[in-house]
């Protein structure tokens, strides 16, 4: 009888997660796989892949290194950027800000990101193009502005892109932060100053580690951005990944660089992860 | 401080804000107002290439939001019966579907799929008798599978997260009262995870009407509106492109606030 309820129990359980464990199986894993024996083959003449067993492709991962280097700065500038101006900004909104404002506060920082980034992009090619800025400025006297495809217009776009997946853990993390703790930390005589760099940012750096690994991870392969706003210039990754499986059809090369992609993108989480333990270990020494 | 955080807000608006004044400029000048008109709308509503991209656009998201809501909602459900393991593994695949860049994402569905393909395709022709084979290629099927995905992955976080918070006495209570699984699903459960699961259908559905990055590899010859809008801004940018980016960000607008509102109404409802 008891065997006889868990294995309708079972049965049960195992078609509830039936479909989603086959859409992960067939449209996450097996491409991940076909990318991974992808990587170790060969270009076919006309394009496309061709069976083999050479390590050519990721030997040649060199001759891409301008796109390597423009990720794997850009994206943690770019973060870091994001957190310099978020922080001060969820601190706000979790701690100083009027309660009854708050949540219409928090909304309009979340929507953006829920709205088209193609769209907030254009925003920015639209006002840093000719007929924007620089045609504002050449009315005033000052000629030959060129704001679009620099680095700085990349870096522009990537803090108005990704500043609400910043803000947002961290003021979560802060929000459940014990008031308490602050008065104490008041009480026991400590400045605002001391305050916050004894306690407000330690107990904050759980959100900022997530935020900053979100916004990192997001951002090495990004492509719109450096696409539209730096104009084929400043070449992401992405950049390169897309033109070698759309236009030159090298899917080899593409995959090894996909790949390697996906293993910057392991090694960043662990690194958050790693520091979020060590950030949280060290909070409970702190505080018991 | 206050000037420091409007600024801030006035910098994640003013760029959308210009953007949906602008298409209402008869001129084509960003650095100046020529006067209000609506010709770029009706320039916009006239393409017929930009209708059929927008069909193609809900369609897809319409479908991958449907299948990962229903699909996505059943996996939190059975996720809570599973062991530990279980749940560690199915936990890590959907974490990597969300964190896994969506040019990877993109990448690894087209290899995969043309693989495939190339292995289907003539094995259909074997066997078919007629003398027109049909064969499988990128298109509707390919975007919904890698949308559905992400979408998936999603609306199972959001709906587990609801799950968490549910009382466990009132669905014993309903058992002890001898009702079936399926009634106590039915009237207790169901009821209560109703609001995350709508809120989760629509975000899936903004993100796959959004998405870029992925249609781009996996569409083949179909056309998707972010698809379109990005290949009209190569061609140069026109206030005709204004109109629709407004359009576009008026209906993510609209979804995103009602999934806003949907998973507020649970979190004041689980009495915080």
């Amino acid at each position: 009888m008891r065997s006889a309820t868990n294995t309708k129990r079972n049965l049960v359980t195992a078609a509830l997660v039936a479909p989603a464990a086959a859409w992960l199986a067939v449209f996450l894993v097996l491409p991940f796989m076909a990318m991974l024996v992808f990587a170790f083959g060969e270009r076919a003449p006309e394009g496309g892949y061709q069976a083999a067993f050479t390590f050519t492709q990721f030997a040649n991962l060199p001759t891409r290194a301008a796109a390597f280097w423009n990720t794997l700065l850009l994206a943690p500038a770019g973060a870091l950027l994001c957190l310099l101006i978020a922080y001060p900004v969820a601190y706000y909104l979790a701690v100083k800000a009027d309660p009854r404002y708050r949540l219409i506060l928090v909304s309009l920082v979340v929507v953006p990101f829920w709205t088209s980034l193609l769209v907030r992009t254009y925003a920015w090619m639209y006002i840093l193009g000719s007929r924007g800025i620089p045609n504002l400025l050449s009315m005033i006297g000052i000629e030959d502005v060129r704001m679009l495809n620099t680095p700085g217009a990349v870096l522009l776009g990537i803090v108005y892109g990704y500043l609400p997946l910043m803000i947002m853990p961290i003021y979560v993390s802060l929000e459940k932060l014990d008031r308490r703790l602050l008065e104490a930390s008041a009480d026991l005589g400590g400045k605002p100053v001391s305050t916050f760099f004894g306690v407000t940012l330690p107990l904050s750096l759980p959100g900022v580690m997530t935020g900053v690994a979100l916004v990192t991870i997001l951002l090495l392969g990004e492509y719109l951005i450096p696409q539209l706003l730096g104009g084929g210039k400043v070449f992401f990754l992405g950049n390169a990944l897309v033109d070698l499986f759309l236009q030159s059809r090298n899917w080899p090369f593409g995959s090894a660089i996909a790949v390697t992609l996906v293993a910057v993108v392991v090694v960043v989480l662990m690194v958050a992860m790693r520091v979020a333990w060590k950030v949280a270990g060290t909070r409970q020494v702190d505080l018991v | 401080m206050r000037a420091f955080i409007s600024s801030v807000y006035l910098f994640l608006y003013a760029p959308i804000a210009l953007v949906v004044l602008f298409s209402f400029n008869a001129g084509r000048n960003a650095s100046e107002f020529a006067g209000f008109s609506t010709a770029w709308y009706g320039k916009a509503l006239g393409n017929t290439f930009l209708i059929s991209a927008l069909q193609n656009s809900l369609l897809i998201a319409f479908t991958s939001a449907a299948l990962a809501a229903v699909f996505g909602t059943m996996a939190a459900l059975g996720m809570e019966r599973l062991g530990p393991r279980m749940r560690a593994l199915f936990d890590a695949l959907f974490a990597a579907a969300i964190v896994v860049p969506g040019v990877v994402i993109g990448i690894a569905t087209l290899v995969a799929l043309v693989a495939v393909f190339s292995f289907v395709n003539p094995a259909i022709a074997a066997f078919w008798s007629g003398d027109r084979p049909p064969q499988l290629g990128l298109g509707y099927g390919s975007i919904i599978a890698a949308h559905g995905l992400f979408s998936m992955a999603l609306v199972t976080m959001i709906v587990k997260a609801r799950i968490a918070s549910l009382g466990r006495d009132i669905v014993e209570a309903s058992g002890d009262l001898y009702a079936t699984p399926l009634t106590t699903f039915r009237l207790i459960v169901l009821p209560q995870i109703l609001p995350s699961i709508l809120a989760g259908f629509l975000l899936a559905f903004t993100f796959s009407f959004d998405d870029f990055i992925i249609a781009f590899f996996v569409a083949g010859s179909k056309t998707t509106l972010p698809i379109y809008v990005f290949a009209s801004i190569r061609r140069g940018v026109t206030p005709e492109i204004n109109a629709i980016a407004t359009l576009v960000l008026v209906a993510s607008l609209l979804l995103i606030l009602t999934a806003r509102v949907l998973m507020r109404e649970k979190k004041s409802k689980s009495g915080e």
